[in-house]
């Protein structure tokens, strides 16, 4: 049994398996099929400040080897979950983190500071790249400046554990890395969702009712580990690796890239129980490679 | 009630009419309990254009026999796998999922179950459940042809079956809600599931005749567990998910113009 701590900073993960927001729900919903306290965490749904209804149906289409999505950020608004979901999950062993998103910077900033005061909560991870809503927070993800202004504003607010979740959709994902870690983040996620599109030719008409929507699953695998590898390389702080990660084998590639953590996402809706697996897999690789401790291979990548 | 992740092994793949098969599943266990109108998720991702677990409603339950029964449709991929299932192959599913149909709790009530297409899968099961509780179900079941009807035999089994075809090849030619039976008739509970104009046909019927109604929705899933919120449903109390508050909705819920 090889030691699988991980830390995301100064935030302590039993291992390094996490869940990606918006794929696990609160957990809750997964409890049947996982134990949830073998988790290195669970990232909740995203949380605005007021409540959101999301976007009309219909908000799934299936692609080969992925999926498209324009939820839309579909939730009760973060007085709803301090007040009735933070007391069903707080006293999970594994680490819960809320991710946050918003549509102006007082917004995140007001989010995040309800969730500090949250006892069991040690970690935020702040979605300035989800695609799918008028000014969804990708308005910040996109420029370094808008990047920079709102992690600045949040870290004022916010004194623990802060992952910032980037987006793909960029010519330059190291940059916008670059200014989060400027700004004071003590991690970046990555990647969120790409931008994605698709048609319904009989009908002539796009499939989801936001005409685009953010793309996931082991289609974008190999675009996500060429960008935690890239971001591992550009910025010091850790780095939490996801995108199509549907086995150990492909968790421990982001972890070979430089990931200090990975979180797991649409594999979730293909194998409910995949992330315990995942973990089993993570230690099995370790033991049989020789490694005592799973932050051996944690940017081991040998070129 | 608690889901499981299972295995199960197949009994038997029998074609219904060219684009529908039952699929007989089993259990080395015995199978838990699943109420009419839940759903299971099947994995089928065999394929790289095929990575969701297809949701497919429950046809029948037999607990005596621990026979599991789904009525699927070949609609892409993932469904025609599954009709290439043989006897003995293994098949993962998660379920039980969702929440079924309301069962009457007044005995005088008199149950019409009003099915369209595949449709009809989830009504088979609630008719049996409804037969062992003491009630005499009506199914009213419509097709466009005589080719698209599914599993009469096994309905006749459970209840009195009327049938319309639009074109008129078997029952009376028309839609299911211009069925002389509905004006022959008193009925108490509606429980219907098919196209959705169909669905929403009898569901403004049942407004009209001031019969309460139940309808199984079917809107394009992912996690099947109400985690994603790809699924949801406009209703009255705002956009809820199918797989975890549905699939069955009173049509008091929804938002449907009716």
């Amino acid at each position: 049994m090889a030691d699988l701590r991980t830390s995301i900073g100064k935030l302590e993960l039993a291992n390094p398996v996490m869940t990606a927001s918006g794929t696990f729900g609160y957990g809750t919903e997964f409890a049947d099929f996982v134990d949830l306290d073998k988790l290195g965490g669970v990232i909740v749904k995203g949380t605005t400040l007021h409540h959101r209804e999301g976007n009309p149906y219909p908000r799934m289409a299936e692609t080969p080897s992925g999926m498209l999505n324009a939820v839309g950020l579909q939730n009760k608004g973060v007085d709803y979950f301090c007040e009735h979901i933070y007391p069903t999950i707080k006293d999970y062993k594994t680490r819960m983190i809320v991710n946050v998103s918003g549509s102006a910077v007082e917004d995140y900033v007001a989010t995040a500071e309800r969730i500090n005061v949250l006892e069991n909560i040690p970690a935020i991870e702040l979605n300035i790249s989800c695609p799918n809503v008028k000014q969804g927070g990708m308005a910040f993800g996109v420029t370094a400046k808008g990047a920079a202004e709102v992690v600045g504003a949040v870290r004022k607010a916010y004194d623990k554990t802060l992952i910032v979740k980037l987006s793909p959709n960029v010519t330059d994902i190291t940059e916008i890395a670059r200014a989060a870690e400027g700004a004071g983040a003590d991690s970046v996620s990555l990647i969120n969702t790409l931008l994605g599109m698709a048609i319904d030719a009989e009908r002539r008409r796009p499939v989801l009712s936001t005409v685009t929507g953010g793309m996931s699953g082991p289609a974008v695998k190999p675009i996500a580990l060429r960008m935690v590898w890239q971001v591992a390389k550009a910025v010091s702080i850790p780095v939490v690796g996801l995108g199509g990660i549907t086995n150990a084998t492909d968790a421990i590639e982001f972890l070979l890239a430089g990931a200090s953590a990975i979180e797991v996402g649409t594999a979730n809706f293909m194998d409910p129980a995949v992330t315990g697996k995942i973990v089993d897999g993570i230690n099995d690789y370790l033991d049989r490679h020789g490694f005592a401790s799973v932050r051996d291979i944690i940017g081991a990548l040998e070129i | 009630m608690k889901k499981y992740i299972l295995d199960l092994t197949v009994r038997e793949t029998v074609a219904v009419g060219k684009q529908a098969v039952l699929l007989r599943l089993t259990a080395d266990g015995q199978l838990p309990e699943m109420l009419p109108g839940q759903f299971v998720e099947v994995r089928v991702d065999q394929t790289p254009t095929v990575m969701l677990r297809r949701p497919i409603s429950i046809h029948y339950y037999n607990k005596e026999d621990n026979e599991l029964g789904l009525l699927v449709q070949l609609v892409g991929d993932g469904t025609r796998w599954m009709a290439t299932l043989k006897a003995g192959d293994t098949v993962n599913l998660v379920l039980p999922l969702g929440n079924g149909f309301t069962l009457p709790a007044d005995a005088s009530v008199r149950p019409l179950l009003v099915g369209g297409g595949v449709g009809v899968a989830p009504l088979l099961y609630l008719g049996m459940k409804l037969r062992e509780m003491g009630f005499t179900p009506t199914f009213l079941l419509g097709s466009r042809t005589e080719n698209e009807l599914m599993q009469i035999a096994e309905f006749e089994k459970v209840g009195r079956v009327f049938i319309t075809t639009e074109n008129g090849a078997v029952g009376e030619q028309g839609y299911v809600t211009q069925h002389s039976v509905l004006a022959k008739e008193q009925f108490d509970q509606v429980y219907t599931c098919g196209p959705k104009p169909m669905m929403v046909a009898v569901a403004r019927w049942a407004k009209g005749a001031g019969v309460a109604c139940e309808v199984s929705l079917e809107n394009k899933m992912a996690c099947g567990v109400g985690a994603c919120l790809c699924c949801v449903e406009d209703t009255k109390e705002g956009n809820v998910c199918v797989c975890k508050e549905g699939p069955v909705f009173s049509i008091d819920k929804l938002s449907w113009q009716i």
